[in-house]
């Protein structure tokens, strides 16, 4: 069972990762246009962004 | 004055209304020294128009961001160097046929975006916690201790609890925050059992887990939080967009006003406009305050603020108001009020105090909280004494059970009967056009006993259409010459006419209030009002419409038109399916006596009141509901808007102005009016099957209760039971799909 001592924590540290970069997206304001998010994907070109 | 001369005047005041555009005074510096601008932009509807406006913007080299947000039509552009370009912007926004206005930055900061956040950060840590709980959980499940040895089941528990009570204190905070306003106020909602079955459910497994028992259920507690949360965040995100319609009614307000001041013009905030000043609004503008006229003569559209589709007059002397639309002439406006005081202003006053009323209204799901919890708290608590001093357990084994009958009771899918349905109601809606605004909206509307209807823009088309002509040789002619003309009549008869050739005339004149001049041929013609045109014939009084008259100079080309606003091609269908479901309809409208009475008698409404102005529906209102009834509005322009927001339930085309779009809780597309029952039936649905979801609920609470009860399940298997129920909760809202728009 020794094996667990590295196996859980290296599944919860995964799991934080994934909980980070969530807060990431929610902090840099990613949830407020949705709608928006949504066009824009049908915008060809995309230099405005690269900008 | 000639129409060349007239665009020459309209496009100087472009110019000048450009070069004192007075957006440069909105503009803040950030950190970085670089220039902020907040704008509002209107009339984006598509990725097209992000993509329009934000490379109008860029086009600027020095322009470091342009990022429209397309939910809220703000536009928010940081630039370097002068801001005086601010301006420039404005006019490239505008010259595409987006509105613009100032975005206030204080409507911005409302609670609701933060709301937003905070749920979906509680759901997101919920989400990650139930997912690693999930892993170790699966491995006590199937191993016993024996098997897995009491040292690594401890070890996991403790990896369990010290990812679950973080979590659970995090993730936990709406309903804790939730049950502890109600019980400070007093009263008892649904998340007080919710915190109380989380709260002890932890606690009693962190006890647990210091004795190395086995009764260690964070598992369950982080499920419970991260379901709960789901439905809460549906609900929320139904409920949010109906709290910006007092926030866009600022908007309005908050524009410029172009002033005369010692002979110069100057842009000036509207908000900063008093009595005695001389406003210039040019044609095609919006009056920014109430005044009356000091020098010229126009006419001038109040559909916004009355309701009447047809133009007044108005010369030197004559009162205007906030709002309506300047249409034919530039011309000079002394102030006779301040912007806060205007009718406008007095509209919107109205409708925060609607607004405010609306707060009182409570909803199903709350109700049932308030029968539900002193329930489940005195059956847990009766099941701990029971087994404690009846059953002579230990104190541990009587708190598990009662714990147990909290889980199992848990409003889980009391919490999801009403999310659920709702979103799949507005769904559904969405697809046949209809915007559900807020999250209580369908509730409302099944409730509804009485109907009130608005009638221009909502029972008709809106616009006035050619009914009856006396000659139609004259139709050509008279079509050719009012395509020079802006006034509403006149697009009416070109639009009669059609698509076919129009005649060339030339020395073309209009006098605003009366009619259009123009030669032909040789020949004078005059378009307009009976004393304009010298025509023989006689002057049409009947009540059918407005009349105009056409005629040469010499009387021998002669004809007359009768526009009328027709009714929608579906009205009287839909007024007589109303009130064959039992509902009361009534029309109310700010037109002339005549004109309503037309209306109603062909949609078959005995029920009428006509000239009515805001705040007279406002009061017919108040007096309805008062009286008992549950009242729908159904409207489109500013003059309902009040209305829209205090009526229990309120509907409006998608035709509508936007304020009227933003005060109704339900905006509906297309021409006709049968998308009003459609909701309606939809509406229904949606209560009978919330209403079967609380009654599954409580059979299933009726079958659960009494095992946990007795002790024979354990609250791990109470959590699986819990969730099983929503499951029934949720598939049994999944036959709301099934329901048609029968009419279209």
């Amino acid at each position: 069972m020794n094996i667990l001592m590295y196996l859980i924590p290296i599944a919860v540290l995964l799991g934080l990762i994934g909980l980070v970069a969530f807060i990431w997206t929610l902090k840099s304001n990613q949830y407020e246009d949705l709608d928006g998010a949504a066009h824009r994907i049908l915008l060809d070109d995309d230099e405005d962004d690269l900008k | 004055m000639g129409t060349a001369a007239n665009a020459e005047t309209v496009s100087d005041q472009h110019d000048v209304r450009r070069e004192l555009g007075g957006y440069k005074s909105l503009v803040r510096q950030n950190i970085d020294n670089k220039n902020v601008l907040y704008l509002h932009v209107t009339g984006v509807h598509c990725a097209g128009c992000i993509q329009k406006v934000e490379s109008a913007v860029y086009k600027n080299k020095d322009v470091d961001l342009a990022r429209l947000n397309f939910s809220t039509g703000r536009l928010n552009i940081i630039w370097d160097g002068s801001p005086d370009v601010a301006d420039d912007f404005v006019h490239d926004i505008e010259s595409m046929g987006y509105g613009v206005q100032p975005f206030n930055p204080e409507s911005e900061k409302n609670e609701d975006s933060h709301q937003d956040r905070f749920l979906l950060l509680c759901l997101g840590v919920a989400a990650f916690a139930i997912g690693n709980i999930m892993l170790l959980s699966l491995g006590l499940w199937i191993t016993t201790a024996e098997t897995m040895g009491v040292a690594t089941r401890s070890f996991m528990h403790w990896v369990a609890a010290i990812i679950a009570i973080p979590t659970i204190i995090f993730a936990g905070r709406p309903f804790f925050f939730s049950a502890l306003k109600a019980l400070r106020n007093r009263h008892t909602n649904m998340d007080v059992p919710i915190s109380l079955a989380l709260i002890l459910a932890t606690g009693m497994s962190v006890f647990e887990l210091l004795q190395n028992g086995e009764h260690v259920y964070f598992d369950s507690a982080v499920m419970l939080t991260f379901f709960l949360l789901i439905g809460r965040y549906l609900d929320f995100r139904a409920r949010r967009s109906a709290k910006r319609a007092a926030t866009d009614l600022m908007q309005t307000l908050s524009g410029f006003a172009t002033i005369i001041n010692g002979g110069k013009h100057e842009r000036i905030p509207i908000r900063d406009v008093r009595e005695g000043m001389i406003v210039s609004v040019s044609s095609g503008e919006k009056f920014p305050v109430d005044g009356t006229i000091h020098d010229g003569t126009t006419s001038v559209d109040t559909s916004l603020v009355t309701g009447e589709t047809v133009p007044h007059n108005c010369t030197a002397g004559d009162a205007v108001y906030a709002g309506t639309l300047n249409l034919s002439a530039p011309i000079k406006v002394l102030v006779s009020k301040r912007a806060d005081d205007t009718l406008l202003a007095d509209i919107v006053r109205l409708m925060e105090k609607a607004e405010q009323g609306q707060a009182t209204y409570v909803r199903l799901a709350d109700k049932a909280a308030t029968l539900y919890t002193p329930f489940v708290h005195s059956l847990a608590l009766i099941a701990f004494l029971f087994w404690l001093f009846i059953g002579h357990m230990a104190w541990q084994d009587a708190m598990m059970i009662a714990v147990t009958v909290l889980i199992i009771t848990c409003p889980c899918a009391l919490g999801l009967a009403v999310p659920v349905v709702q979103v799949l109601g507005s769904g559904l809606l969405m697809k046949h056009g209809v915007l559900l605004k807020s999250g209580d909206a369908l509730e409302k509307l099944a409730k509804i006993d009485t109907v009130f209807l608005d009638k221009t823009g909502t029972l008709t088309i809106g616009k006035p259409a050619l009914v009856d002509q006396s000659n139609e040789d004259t139709m050509q002619l008279a079509a050719s010459l009012a395509s020079h003309s802006k006034h509403p009549l006149s697009q009416a008869l070109v639009n009669a006419y059609g698509g076919g050739d129009l005649l060339n005339f030339t020395d073309i004149s209009e006098t605003p209030g009366y009619g259009l001049e123009g030669t032909y041929d040789g020949q004078i013609f005059r378009l307009g009002q009976h004393e304009w045109v010298h025509t023989s014939k006689p002057l049409n009084n009947d009540d059918k419409g407005q009349t105009i008259y056409f005629a040469s100079d010499d009387g021998k080309i002669a004809g007359s038109y009768i526009f009328q606003d027709d009714l929608k091609h579906d009205a009287a269908a839909v007024i007589k399916s109303m009130q064959n479901s039992g509902l009361k309809t009534c029309l109310i409208s700010g037109d002339h006596n005549a004109e309503v009475e037309r209306i109603s008698a062909q949609v078959n409404i005995t029920d009428y009141h006509a000239e009515m102005k805001p705040d007279e529906k406002y009061t017919l209102l108040e007096n309805a509901k008062k009286g008992g009834s549950n009242v729908l509005m159904v409207g489109d322009g500013l003059n309902d808007a009040p209305v829209l927001m205090a009526a229990d339930i309120s509907m409006a085309p998608g035709s509508a102005i936007d304020m009227a779009q933003n005060a109704a809780d339900i905006v509906f597309m297309g021409d006709g009016l049968s998308q009003v029952t459609f909701t309606y039936d939809v509406a229904r649905k949606t209560q009978s099957l919330i209403l079967q979801n609380f009654v599954l609920a409580a059979i299933y609470n009726m079958i659960a209760i009494p095992f946990a009860f007795m002790g024979y399940i354990t609250p791990f298997i109470a959590a699986l039971a819990m969730s099983g129920s929503s499951l029934i909760v949720i598939l049994n809202s999944f036959r709301l799909k099934f329901t048609r728009n029968q009419r279209t």
